[in-house]
């Protein structure tokens, strides 16, 4: 700052008069104004950085566009097998594409029914879960012990889902039997809970549920606690002087603030459990009932329905029947995780 | 007046906690301390399981070395060669589509488009890419790549859906890195006169790379068992395969798929072995990925 100042006086012709100077003062001796020994710098733009400039823009734009392909691509194969489609696609509970190829019948509202259920009840069981694990980290375990529990919660995202799938089906259903049947029993008259055929609860929705609960958990849990621990230290040591136990720092300060973090991960679980393949394919291709609007019938989502076809997609117009439920699936988790995306939007702190 | 100043002046106390408050406080911990453990019982249980069911699979003399080439279904023996071939190779092909993608990206969000709208834009497609279910991708990839393009299904087809499920791994892990890198560094790099890619290639990504290459073995972890690519875009084969174009290809997750249809004791064993395998091999990339991290040069 104080050069520029200089310089600016000093390049001062020396015969303006100063404005208010007396004669008195000594004449500046004239200087040569200052110039640049090189030419002045024009940013110089290197090929090289042209070049990486661009590859990394050109990777940025790559991902929109590759959106944008799974959308055109599901859209353009799944056109020709709605248009061959007998039935109302998005009211029919039928899903047939091997009677007659050439008129194939085929609707979501039971994909759709069965995808739904199985994933709110996933969601029912682990949100409890994960919001009491993410405020036992956030606020009451010691600090030794945070990361590495944080770390064994995440382990839980590290199985596959195929293994969850045969535990699911081979473990825990012999030892969920006797809780169906309470349900069943005590509960029967609910639609949800009533059984029509069968026996155990392999190969049910409500199996399937409790698998996905157990696989959306760590999801959950992550961004739930990384909102929660962005709680101001500020107001949660007013609580604390203002004779706040510990729940209830919890119950005015860390719930309200991280409410959105809570909303945003049980919907990023949500947009998890409704595209869950592999484990629900193992359990509910188990079942040959259909979908009966209870939790202790079979059925199949839009993810296992499409793994289940996988043995007709030799024929591209059927293959088309199936890419057109993955498209609903698409778009329903496009929305799902757009909306989870806007509820943290403002809490995220990069 | 003195007796007044001499009598021991008596702090109001505080007021003890009214029971109903402390009861309220003593539950709420209990019950969040209870969820901590429900989350530790499915993880325990399961890991229980795979390695006691899994172990007299993977013991075995051949587990590691043979196929499953020319065995009845019935008959003890034979191994997940094969498998975990195909596996490795598939997860190691989409590496080399994905790591590229995924670590240009991210360097275009950090260093380049740093708050543009393309840079907003591209951050919420990532988001979006991260949520998409492993069907969809193996549907885009079947209508593009195969009806579109017209290729036959094969291992290839797989690793292109995987690549679709790597890349925002990638992105997010290493977007996190290289946001951390003091901004001291790149300034004294531009100082000296560094162009702006080789201050990236030589300063930026080198001092973020132990936390880098932790995200590359963690997303690989994730692909490793992906199923639902296989079933549509890949068919099993039980012997070994290492044309990626051409042919059934096997893989551990094919492997459990396929041995499901088989009930006899040497099927039970084999699924299991394959899913210990499986876990193996995420774990052992999991160790890695840990220790690399403690090398890591910058800090969270």
């Amino acid at each position: 700052m104080s050069d520029a100042t200089t310089e600016s006086v000093s390049s001062r012709p020396p015969s303006a008069p100063r404005p208010g100077g007396g004669s008195g003062w000594p004449t500046p001796i004239p200087e040569a104004p200052i110039t640049p020994t090189t030419t002045p710098a024009r940013s110089v733009v290197r090929p090289g950085d042209r070049i990486f400039s661009g590859l990394a823009k050109g990777s940025g734009i790559f991902v929109i566009v590759l959106i944008a392909a799974v959308a055109a691509f599901l859209v353009l194969r799944a056109v020709p097998a709605l248009q061959r489609d007998q039935v109302n696609f998005f009211t029919s509970r039928e899903f047939d594409t091997t009677t007659n190829v050439n008129a194939l019948r085929f609707g979501i509202l039971d994909l759709f029914g069965v995808t739904i259920t199985v994933s709110l009840l996933a969601l029912v069981l682990a949100t409890p879960v994960a919001l009491g694990i993410a405020i036992f980290l956030s606020q009451y375990a010691p600090r030794r012990v945070v990361g590495p529990l944080a770390y064994v919660v995440d382990l839980l995202a590290a199985v596959p889902s195929i293994v969850y799938g045969l535990w699911g089906l081979l473990v825990l259903a012999p030892v969920l039997n006797p809780v169906g049947d309470w349900f069943n029993n005590q509960l029967g008259f609910v639609f949800l809970f009533s059984r029509a055929s069968g026996s155990g609860v392999g190969g049910t929705i409500f199996l399937g549920g409790v698998v996905l609960a157990v696989m959306i958990l760590p999801i959950i849990t992550a961004v739930t606690r990384e909102v929660f621990v962005q709680t101001p230290v500020s107001q949660i040591e007013a609580a604390l002087a203002l004779g706040a136990t510990r729940w209830e720092v919890v119950r005015t300060c860390v719930l309200p603030f991280g409410k959105s973090g809570f909303v945003s991960g049980a919907m990023l679980g949500l947009g998890r459990a409704l595209g869950e393949t592999i484990a629900l394919y193992i359990i509910l291709r188990t079942s040959s009932s259909a979908f009966g609007y209870s939790l202790f019938e079979g059925g199949a989502t839009f993810a296992s329905k499409i793994a289940l076809g996988s043995g007709e997609f030799n024929n591209n117009i059927v293959a088309g029947a199936y890419i057109a439920a993955g498209l609903v699936l698409f778009v329903l988790t496009f929305v799902i995780n757009s909306l989870a995306r806007a509820a943290v939007a403002g809490k995220k702190v990069r | 007046m003195s007796a007044t100043l001499d009598s021991p002046v008596k702090v109001q106390t505080f007021q003890p906690l009214s029971g109903r408050r402390k009861a309220t406080n003593a539950v709420a911990t209990v019950l969040v301390s209870v969820s901590v453990v429900i989350a530790l019982v499915p993880l325990v249980w399961v890991l229980y399981t795979v390695v006691s069911r899994g172990l007299p699979a993977v013991v075995s003399a051949t587990w590691f070395t043979n196929s499953l080439s020319g065995l009845l279904p019935s008959s003890p023996g034979g191994g997940a060669y094969h498998a975990i071939i195909g596996t490795v190779v598939q997860a190691a092909v989409c590496a080399v589509f994905s790591i590229p993608v995924g670590l240009f990206v991210a360097i275009y969000l950090v260093e380049y488009g740093a708050g543009s709208r393309l840079a907003r834009v591209t951050t919420f497609m990532v988001d979006i890419l991260t949520g998409i279910p492993s069907i969809v991708a193996a549907l885009f990839v079947y209508a593009l790549w195969i009806t579109t393009l017209g290729f036959a299904r094969s291992a290839f087809a797989v690793s292109l859906a995987l690549v679709l499920l790597m890349v925002p791994v990638i992105v997010r892990t290493t977007e996190e890195m290289l946001r951390i890198v003091p901004q001291d560094l790149r300034e004294a790099a531009y100082a000296l006169g560094v162009p702006k890619w080789k201050t990236i290639t030589k300063i930026v990504v080198p001092t973020a790379l132990s936390g880098i290459i932790t995200g590359i073995m963690l997303a690989l972890s994730r692909i490793m068992g992906e199923t639902a690519p296989l079933l549509i875009l890949a068919l099993y084969a039980p012997f070994i395969n290492t044309n990626l174009f051409a042919g059934p290809m096997g893989s551990l997750p094919g492997l459990m798929v396929d041995q499901l249809g088989n009930p006899t004791d040497a099927g039970t064993n084999r699924i299991w072995g394959a899913a210990l395998t499986l876990i193996l091999i995420i774990a052992v990339l999991n160790v890695l990925a840990k220790v690399l991290g403690r090398f890591s040069s910058v800090k969270r």
